[in-house]
């Protein structure tokens, strides 16, 4: 079954591919939509030259800075967005008043569309690393924010009144049950949190950098290289699908106390 | 001598959910557990019985009235006590020991003598090998060994008891009940278990206080269990002491309530 969904899903990418590259190849079928066969192409791309662009930045090894770069700054808004997150959500949770009194700021905040804020990061962190990770950040700080937020007012009273009895102190109640639960929430919002992270990174380097695949995107587009600026898209989307699968695996791993659906429980 | 836990004249009222009215769970309840006595509290569900089980544990101020444990005005979170709930309370992020070894982390115990007594712990539950699973992986009965556990690892002087086998199937209850009893009686804390099976009650105890329906719930009758021990409830079920004794305190209890769903009709009538 597996290996049959598997085979056809292969299947359905090449003819996707196939499709492409027929539909743009000059001359391969006779123009349909517009009257200069390689007017498709130029919209469109071609596959093949996709492909051999992919291959010449790997082969050449030209890619690798610009990927490690993507790599760097989506890791770094993950990591300060979630902590951001964590803290101040944990924070808010707790102290009624406190969150009563942000509440407006916060809903302001999260409604505004964080991209008009990468110019102003630009002028405040340079061109480099930093003002693409603090476009992440704002994106990822608000997912983790309300995750964890809802989580602590979530976390269940009698697991509270439990560990009180069990002699919690106020400050270990926070570390031994708040924390872990509202980690937990973290996690479970980690395939959009580091999705967030990738977009803050990518369209922070397309709206103004030296380095990137996002960098690389955006020069092709200035001297109309629909090839590469397709190229730039193909590699964005297999590094997001390898982001995504190496995010599972963490969340295997980190979150093997909760329950998955169909296990089954040893009866004594 | 001085009881282990009293209550004098608890009064518990709470501020309606809707509109500004009040509503008195508990009213006036007098109760006295002697050092080393297992007493059981028994009264239809949603009298009040909780409340008075978390008045006894100092996560609840009674309105008016007073608490003493040892013959100590209690202020606080009753320190002497172990609360065993109805509803699921272990961490879930825990494994079972890292659960059962909860109060010595946090009365700052060194790790290996924490994880050497939970280990001995579970074994004593019967959970010996377990340690590891998350609550997740237990059934209903093995998380409430580990409650068990978690509870007895930290040596209270007093058992605050909720319910605690209620959601679990008839024969993992029974199995449960005379573990219980096997461990009290080792060396005889004194217990409040609340129920609202008679026949758990009866079985248990040492002594059964019957409450009557809420609000405004206080004890109605109070029945000494003088049947031998030790007991294994499944069979002490069919001894005529125990049939007498259900019989006589079902009688009061029946009328009791009958009585206060009379006066809350005419109330609500007139």
């Amino acid at each position: 079954m597996r290996k049959r969904l598997w085979f056809w899903q292969v299947v359905l990418l090449v003819a996707l591919f196939g499709f492409w590259h027929v539909a743009t190849h000059p001359d391969l079928i006779p123009p349909f939509v517009w009257d200069n066969p390689n007017r498709a192409a130029f919209f469109f791309g071609e596959p093949v030259k996709i492909a051999k662009v992919i291959a010449d930045w790997f082969a050449s090894g030209e890619i690798y800075p610009h990927l490690w770069v993507t790599l760097q700054e989506t890791a770094l808004a993950f990591v300060i967005g979630s902590a951001l997150g964590l803290v101040i959500g944990l924070w808010l949770g707790l102290t009624p008043f406190a969150s009563a009194l942000l509440d407006p700021y916060i809903k302001a905040m999260n409604a505004m569309p964080r991209v008009v804020l990468a110019p102003i990061f630009m002028v405040w962190f340079g061109l480099g690393i930093w003002s693409k990770v603090a476009l992440g950040v704002t994106l990822v700080f608000f997912i983790v924010f309300f995750n964890v937020y809802q989580g602590v007012k979530e976390v269940s009273p009698v697991v509270l009144n439990n560990a009180t009895m069990l002699g919690a102190t106020r400050r270990q109640l926070l570390r031994f049950v708040y924390l872990p639960s509202a980690t937990s929430w973290v996690f479970s919002s980690l395939h959009t949190s580091v999705g967030m992270a990738f977009v803050g990174a990518v369209v922070g380097e397309y709206l103004g950098s030296a380095k990137g695949v996002g960098y690389l995107i955006h020069m092709a587009e200035g001297s109309f290289d629909i090839n590469t600026v397709f190229a730039g898209i193909l590699v964005l989307t297999i590094f997001a699908l390898v982001l995504d699968f190496a995010v599972s695996v963490a969340e295997r791993r980190l979150l093997v106390w909760r329950p998955t659906q169909g296990e089954t429980e040893p009866q004594l | 001598m001085t009881a282990s836990v009293s209550l004098e004249k608890v009064t518990c009222t709470f501020a309606a959910r809707s509109g500004d009215g009040h509503y008195t769970a508990v009213k006036d309840v007098d109760l006295a557990i002697a050092d080393g006595e297992f007493v059981s509290v028994v009264g239809p569900t949603g009298c009040g019985k909780s409340t008075l089980l978390n008045v006894a544990a100092g996560l609840l101020r009674p309105s008016s009235g007073h608490v003493r444990i040892h013959g100590e005005p209690l202020a606080g979170i009753n320190r002497r006590a172990g609360y065993m709930f109805q509803a699921e309370a272990l961490m879930p992020w825990r494994s079972a020991l890292e659960n059962v070894t909860a109060g010595l982390e946090f009365r700052g115990e060194g790790r290996e003598a924490a994880r050497t007594k939970g280990e001995d712990w579970l074994a004593r539950v019967g959970l010996a090998g377990f340690g590891d699973r998350y609550p997740h992986q237990l059934s209903g009965g093995m998380r409430k060994r580990v409650s068990l556990a978690q509870m007895l690892i930290l040596d209270p002087q007093i058992l605050l008891m909720d319910e605690p086998f209620s959601a679990l199937d008839v024969q993992t209850r029974q199995l449960m009940e005379n573990e219980l009893l096997e461990l009290w009686s080792a060396d005889r804390k004194s217990v409040i278990f609340i129920t609202h099976d008679l026949e758990e009650a009866i079985s248990l105890s040492d002594r059964v206080v019957v409450l009557s329906a809420g609000p405004a719930t206080r004890p109605i009758g109070e029945y000494v269990i003088d049947l031998p021990r030790p007991r294994d409830v499944s069979e002490i079920r069919l001894s005529p002491r125990f049939i007498e004794l259900h019989d006589r305190i079902w009688h009061a209890m029946k009328d009791e309530v009958l009585k206060g769903y009379q006066q809350t009709r005419n109330r609500t009538t007139s």
